[in-house]
């Protein structure tokens, strides 16, 4: 039973993004619509994610001095350590996850809305493809963004490590710099990118087909929010598995 | 001239609509009337295409809108316009955005003559200074009018209206009505009213269609309707005490 519903869910996503992959009705209102998203879901998304990521990082380089540093181990370790879990996890899998709630209920609510209040209704009377002019921009604007919030959030987390080291004098910021630097590989920056690309159509595209199929008001309008953020964690954790298993091979 | 031929809808066990057919002529207020649940807005969407009926047939000025293809559907569509009943406006453009929204979609014309053209819709419902605001600084009867511009901006053949005056005073409410009947008047367009507001019936009814249980009870106009002696129309039309009162005192 579970099961069928799955599918019948699956299945209306499909049909959705079918209808969302058109050529725009004007190109012109396209772009509009693009730009305006690109503001509401990325360059609104910054500061959050620099804030996150530059305590996220200070407290990672605190965690490792704390509990890998030793006697046998050289002292870079801890920059090492903590460069390669901010690039290869935390920038691309968990900021996403963290933009899943703060974007993906903005794209459901925003959606939903529209659909209870009859505005979705209005576009399709005037004969306008109303997923197309709708989520179209949202799923290209965050993927477009994405690559630069994954790269703000891997400098602001190797910013937070680096302040760490040089006010609280846990460690020789030298030391910091040399396992910042240690073995660097631009591949991993590249997987991370990938990798959050794939996050971003997820998130666009879950979060629209929840708020897009919303039926009824406001308190459904709630729990379509809701449903999408868990959706959206579930699956980008399960594509989290696959990629990196594609990628890093 | 919007014709519907023997329409007939079912939802699981319940017929909503039972062989229904009236004519809807240009130029001319045409209003459903009926209790709730009467069946007016399953007709309309029927009527509009959001709906399709298990029987019948939907004729636009003789096309048969049921045997549209996805594309004759879609541009039918630019042909109508409809103002829905919470007005519907895209609450993240501004009202004059609102009206410009289905001449970006479609005109061909240049920016210049979009905007003249959304400037004369609001020009013509009144709202030309609340062009920069947004919907919700807007009362409800200036929400509904600009709505109504906005449904008008791609000089539609047909209008929709699905309960025009809900949530509105009555002062507003024939505000609304006489918007609604000059713009079809001067456009000679085919409008459609879904209502229960008898000053709306009173006022504008240039062509009544009474639903009651799905089916067709009673057709005519605002100077017959009074004189009907179908008695579920009469007991829609008198429910209050106060016009029973007033027709008991007529017949005396």
């Amino acid at each position: 039973m579970i099961s069928l519903k799955s599918i019948n869910t699956f299945g209306k996503y499909l049909i959705l993004m079918h209808r969302t992959f058109a050529r725009p009705d004007s190109l012109r209102m396209f772009f509009r619509q693009f730009m305006r998203e690109i503001y509401q879901l990325g360059v609104s998304s910054i500061p959050i994610v620099l804030l996150i990521s530059f305590f996220i990082g200070a407290v990672i380089c605190i965690q490792m001095k704390l509990n890998i540093e030793s006697a046998w181990m050289p002292k870079f370790t801890v920059g090492y350590a903590t460069r390669e879990i901010l690039i290869l996890e935390f920038s691309s899998t968990m900021m996403c996850l963290i933009l899943s709630g703060k974007v993906g209920s903005n794209i459901t609510s925003e959606i939903g809305t529209m659909r209870v209040t009859q505005q979705i209704d209005a576009m399709e009377i005037m004969g306008v493809n109303s997923a197309n002019f709708l989520i179209f921009p949202k799923i290209a604007a965050l993927i477009t963004a994405i690559p630069t919030l994954v790269i703000f959030s891997m400098g602001a987390g190797i910013a937070g490590a680096y302040a760490i080291g040089l006010f609280t004098g846990i460690m020789i910021p030298a030391d910091l710099t040399t396992g910042l630097q240690y073995e660097f590989s631009q591949w991993y920056v590249w997987c991370s990118i990938i990798k959050s690309l794939f996050f971003a159509f997820i998130i666009s595209s879950v979060a629209s087909f929840y708020g897009y199929n919303v039926e009824g008001g406001s308190i459904e309008v709630g729990k379509a929010s809701t449903d999408s953020v868990v959706s959206c964690s579930v699956l980008i954790l399960f594509a989290d598995i696959i990629l990196t298993q594609l990628l890093m091979q | 001239m919007i014709e519907i031929k023997h329409i007939s809808k079912r939802f699981g066990e319940q017929t909503v609509l039972d062989n229904v057919s009236t004519v809807f002529e240009n130029g001319k207020s045409n209003l459903i009337i009926g209790l709730s649940g009467a069946g007016k807005t399953v007709l309309l969407k029927c009527i509009v295409g959001l709906l399709a009926p298990d029987k019948g047939e939907v004729l636009y000025d003789g096309r048969n809108i049921l045997k549209f293809n996805k594309k004759e559907r879609l541009m039918l569509r630019r042909e109508m316009g409809m103002l829905f009943q919470n007005a519907a406006l895209f609450d993240s453009m501004s009202v004059l955005e609102n009206v410009m929204f289905p001449l970006e979609m479609f005109s061909e014309k240049s920016y210049a003559e979009k905007l003249e053209r959304a400037r004369f819709c609001l020009e013509r419902v009144n709202m030309l200074d609340a062009q920069d605001k947004s919907p919700e600084e807007l009362s409800g009867g200036m929400q509904k009018r600009a709505a109504i511009a906005r449904a008008i901006a791609l000089e539609p053949k047909y209008l929709f209206c699905d309960e025009p005056n809900s949530g509105l005073d009555p002062q507003t409410s024939l505000i609304i009505d006489e918007l609604i009947h000059s713009i079809t008047t001067e456009y000679n367009i085919t409008t459609i009213v879904n209502t229960h507001d008898m000053n709306s019936v009173m006022g504008i009814g240039d062509h009544i269609t009474f639903l009651a249980g799905g089916r067709l009870e009673w057709q005519g106009n605002k100077d017959n309707i009074l004189d009907s002696n179908n008695s579920l129309l009469n007991d829609f039309l008198f429910s209050s005490d106060l016009l029973r009162k007033v027709k008991e005192r007529g017949n005396k």
